[in-house]
């Protein structure tokens, strides 16, 4: 103390504090790190100049930390953000909405990190990486891009603790980080279980929220449904409760289309009710449908719905609907009875509609379609005559028909003869009509293929098909598919059997590629429970998991209990955890203190200034019998004590040894 | 009068929330129950962050969207247990404080101990409105220095003390309040321009002849100052890699010296005069003579030599703080 004082004689103040030192390297890179993995997956969606900007800005920033520099100046970043903003008003024409906002934000994060060496400003960073690895999942919820978001977070988690502990190396902060995550996940699960859900959005969503969602339209024009035949991307999903229907009676019905303009079909107006238009009859097939979302309220069931189903719209066209546009991927519990006679007693405006044709189109079809008339006694013979002529006219099946011109029906049956389902139908639908029979375009699916792993049928955009329905009196209306005319495997086995020699198919309808078919079905098996179980999980399978579990309300009073009471064991664990470490060094204490107590008994208390070493000599000199073993015990406790590993079987094998230590 | 109230108000709700009790001279043991968390500012930020991702995820119907806010908001309450467990079991000792002239910094030590096997990061000391960070090695304990502005002579007591770690993420903040038995003693700053010493009055009566710094003989170092002439810096220890020092020469070693309160004049305050008497003394230490001080109605025997000077001082540091200090000077 007197030396320092004197030390201190001439007056003077050290420098009251110091500055905060710029983020170092480490805590950089964790942190550009952070910003790259969670910019990844959205490369797939952001214009490329603005991935290019992105990567050029992180790439710079890597750089400055490399070399210790300082950032740039910060009004050459504000001229970058303002250039970059107008360049996301010129790419997507506006600023709201998903992907503006996304771009807007990516760009937002790359200048942040690059203007800024503060840590307040560096943790907004890492707040805005949250954001964007949950904007992720607005374009895409599968398994990998799951896991990237979950190692873009990891990292994100870590480059918060390297800005809160800047001398751990960095091994260490990934391995509390992801001993936080660790941590974290029961409470994740229990709040995503139990956390209730709300249908549907809380306001408006951007126009755009739904773009990119590929399915059937509303109206078929040549060329419309050919263009899904090349997408192996999956429509919806079944999976049967008893034995799937036969290939033959897997039509699944979209929009039924009526009005016809000479080019284009369209949906007549249809009527919609709780119970179907007709009386389902005959045997009865059940299964859970799983939807991809479409933006559209068809539910494409299996023909024909039966009666009494949840949440299930019947339209007078037979098409079953939701009462909501279908924008998350959505389970239904669904039947079918597709032996049900349907529309027998048709409206009469419904059968007039079914007749109409556009005046000066098709001419030769319509002269056609008046010589299979003449003659015949009843409409079930024109449709057979018709049918045998079309079986005649050598009509190919492709998916790369020629182009048509004005009189589209016309050309196909007469000039160009090859088309693909669309063509087959709309043509012999015009045939129908203008041999006086109601006919119709019926659109949906047709086919699906039985996944081998989990049983599930999936159904492909490929199967995407156009069939034809014709009304016969006395029998109602009768689907007829044109389409097995030319290719009847078509029906059987789908389209790659259905298309002649030579076309180009799909990749994956290729043969020979058996492998990667089974590796698609594995895949699409895992992707589909993950689907059914995570992405899929809303109220309705809440409701029922929580039925099972014995919580029969949930409305948000039980669940916020639960969610309490559950939160409140999970702490409870989370705090057990934290102080039973601690107990093991007491352990360690306790044994030491055994020692001292049983020596005690010999005279040879343990001094309160007495270190472990010089005490284990002290008692090895007074009990020179004992002294190796007394010698060992003391080193060993110095070891475990101020030894920089938690060493608990050697702690527990020491208090062993001190408990039957034998003294004279 | 009502700012005091409301002061007073505050101390007793941080006493009854907080548990802040008196002085502890015992270790202090960091239990749980003395362990408290709140969010920090990025903390509530990172809440209103998850609420947004909340709602997006309510929007947009994103079941992922959900899982990944449930995990942010899991991981923020884990870090609070692990802060809390930052803290917990920590042990600490009051350590040795350093006197000091009031104006520079009291420097107060405290001995933290570590008793687990695993290192304690990310700590921070404060009090009297200063921080000290520091980390503790596995297993191990550490003298922590806090270095504190001192604005009054006398005892200064590290007073409320605060323990406190934002590891792992910075968003919650752990923190134990106590007071360790701490104190320091200032004594008053010395005058900065102090008039030369009282030569005339030596304790014995009789005059000295000289008094003060010479350059006659060599009679020690000490740390230079800025005044110092570089002369008399000693290079041969700066060349030995020591520290820079002013080698000290002396006049003549006279008679004893007397340092009289009551011969100051009168025009002066109190606290004025303790710190021309500082000055003098540390003047007369310098000086190599032998001093004697007389404040109030103590007396101090001459004498010369650090513990002398420390003992002078410290009766000008405790002046008036002794119950019977009602006389002035």
């Amino acid at each position: 103390m007197l030396d320092a004082v004197a030390a201190r004689l001439p007056r003077g103040r050290p420098a009251a504090s110091v500055l905060p030192p710029a983020l170092d390297r480490d805590q950089g890179l964790w942190l550009l790190g952070a910003a790259a993995l969670t910019l990844l997956p959205h490369l797939a969606w952001l214009p490329l100049w603005t991935s290019a900007l992105c990567g050029a800005l992180l790439a710079w920033r890597a750089l400055l930390l490399i070399e210790q520099r300082h950032p740039p100046w910060s009004l050459l970043v504000l001229a970058l953000g303002v250039a970059a903003a107008a360049g996301v008003r010129y790419s997507f024409g506006h600023f709201f909405g998903k992907d503006p906002g996304i771009a807007l934000l990516a760009i937002l994060l790359c200048l942040k990190l690059l203007e800024t060496d503060s840590a307040r400003d560096i943790r907004a960073g890492v707040f805005l990486c949250f954001f964007l690895q949950l904007a992720v999942f607005l374009g895409d919820q599968s398994l990998p891009v799951a896991a990237l978001a979950l190692c873009a977070t990891l990292v994100s988690v870590t480059a918060l603790n390297a800005l809160a502990d800047r001398t751990a190396d960095n091994r260490e902060r990934l391995r509390v980080s992801a001993l936080l995550l660790a941590h974290a996940l029961p409470f994740m699960l229990v709040i995503f279980v139990l956390f209730p859900r709300l249908p549907g959005p809380l306001w408006g969503l951007p126009a755009d929220a739904y773009s990119g969602l590929t399915g059937l339209s509303e109206t078929m024009s040549p060329g419309s449904i050919s263009n899904l035949g090349e997408s192996g991307a999956i429509a919806f999903r079944a999976e049967f409760d008893g034995t799937p229907p036969p290939p033959a009676q897997r039509y699944w019905r979209g929009p039924v289309l009526t009005a016809f303009d000479g080019r284009t079909w369209r949906a007549g107006r249809a009527l919609e009710s709780s119970s179907p238009f007709y009386s389902p009859s005959g045997p009865r097939l059940d299964y859970r449908l799983t939807l991809e979302p479409h933006n559209r309220r068809w539910l494409l069931a299996l023909d024909f719905p039966a009666a009494g189903l949840q949440g299930v719209l019947h339209a007078s066209d037979y098409q079953a609907l939701s009462s909501q546009p279908i924008r998350t991927r959505s389970r239904f519990q669904l039947a079918a009875q597709p032996h049900t006679a349907v529309g027998i007693d048709e409206r009469r405006q419904a059968l007039a509609a079914a007749l109409a044709l556009p005046a000066g189109y098709n001419p030769r079809t319509v002269a056609l379609g008046a010589e299979l008339a003449t003659g015949a006694v009843s409409d079930e013979a024109v449709l057979q005559r018709a049918l045998a002529r079309l079986r005649s006219a050598g009509l190919v099946y492709t998916l790369r028909p020629p182009a048509l011109g004005r009189h589209t029906v016309d050309a196909f049956l007469f000039d160009t003869r090859r088309g693909f389902c669309e063509h087959f139908s709309a043509a012999f639908t015009v045939l129908m009509r203008a041999a006086g029979v109601p006919a119709r375009v019926v659109t949906g699916y047709q086919g699906g293929e039985i996944n081998p792993i989990d049983g599930t049928m999936v159904v492909r955009q490929s199967d995407a098909h156009a069939w034809t329905e014709v009304w016969l009196t006395g029998r109602g209306w009768v689907r007829v598919d044109p389409t097995a005319l030319a290719a009847p495997g078509r029906i059987e086995s789908g389209i790659a059997a259905a298309l002649p020699e030579g076309e180009v198919r799909p990749l994956m309808m290729r043969a020979g590629l058996d492998w990667l078919r089974t590796v698609r079905h594995r895949w699409e098996a895992a992707s589909n429970a993950w689907n059914q179980w995570v992405i899929g999980y809303n109220s309705s399978i809440q409701r029922d998991l929580l039925g099972r579990l014995g919580l029969d309300r949930t409305d948000w009073v039980t669940l916020g209990g639960a969610i309490g009471v559950a939160f409140a064991l999970l702490l409870g664990a989370l705090l057990l955890w934290a102080g039973r470490q601690q107990r093991r060094g007491d352990r360690l204490s306790r044994s030491w203190a055994l020692f001292g107590k049983r020596l005690a008994h010999k005279g040879l208390a343990r001094e309160s200034w007495e270190g472990p070493l010089d005490y284990g000599e002290r008692v090895a000199a007074a009990l020179p019998e004992q002294a190796d073993a007394l010698r060992e015990i003391a080193r060993t406790y110095a070891r475990l004590r101020y030894g920089p590993e938690a060493d608990v079987a050697a702690a527990h094998r020491l208090h062993h040894k001190i408990r039957k230590l034998r003294l004279p | 009068m009502a700012a005091g109230n409301a002061g007073a108000l505050r101390g007793a709700a941080e006493r009854w929330l907080f548990g802040a009790r008196a002085v502890e001279t015992a270790p202090i043991h960091l239990g749980q129950r003395r362990i408290y968390v709140l969010p920090t500012a990025a903390g509530w930020v990172f809440a209103l962050v998850l609420l947004v991702m909340l709602i997006a995820s309510i929007n947009y119907s994103l079941s992922l969207g959900y899982a990944l806010t449930f995990l942010l908001g899991g991981v923020a309450l884990a870090s609070t247990v692990h802060a809390a467990r930052n803290l917990l079991d920590l042990t600490i000792r009051p350590g040795r404080g350093e006197a000091v002239f009031c104006g520079e910094d009291a420097v107060f030590r405290l001995l933290i101990d570590n008793p687990r096997a695993a290192r304690r990061p990310a700590l921070a000391l404060r009090a009297h409105g200063r921080e000290t960070v520091f980390e503790l090695a596995a297993g191990d304990g550490a003298e922590i220095a806090l270095a504190c502005p001192t604005a009054r002579r006398g005892e200064f007591a590290i007073g409320r003390t605060v323990l406190e770690t934002r590891w792992p993420l910075g968003l919650a903040r752990a923190w134990s309040v106590f007071t360790p038995a701490t104190t320091c003693l200032v004594y008053p700053a010395p005058e900065a321009d102090p008039p030369p010493l009282p030569v005339d009055r030596a304790a014995d009566g009789t005059r000295l002849r000289s008094g003060g710094e010479g350059d006659e003989d060599f009679s020690g170092l000490r740390r230079f100052r800025d005044a110092d002439s570089l002369r008399h810096v000693a290079w041969k220890v700066v060349a030995r890699g020591g520290p820079l020092l002013t080698k000290q020469f002396t006049g003549l070693v006279g008679a004893d010296l007397l340092l009289d309160s009551a011969a100051l004049p009168p025009s002066l305050d109190l606290e004025a005069k303790l710190s021309r008497l500082a000055a003098w003394l540390l003047a007369a230490e310098r000086s190599g003579c032998r001093y004697a001080l007389v404040l109030g109605g103590t007396t101090i025997a001459p004498g010369r030599g650090e513990l002398h000077l420390h003992r002078c001082l410290r009766q000008l540091a405790l002046f008036r703080n002794v119950p019977s200090g009602t006389r002035d000077a």
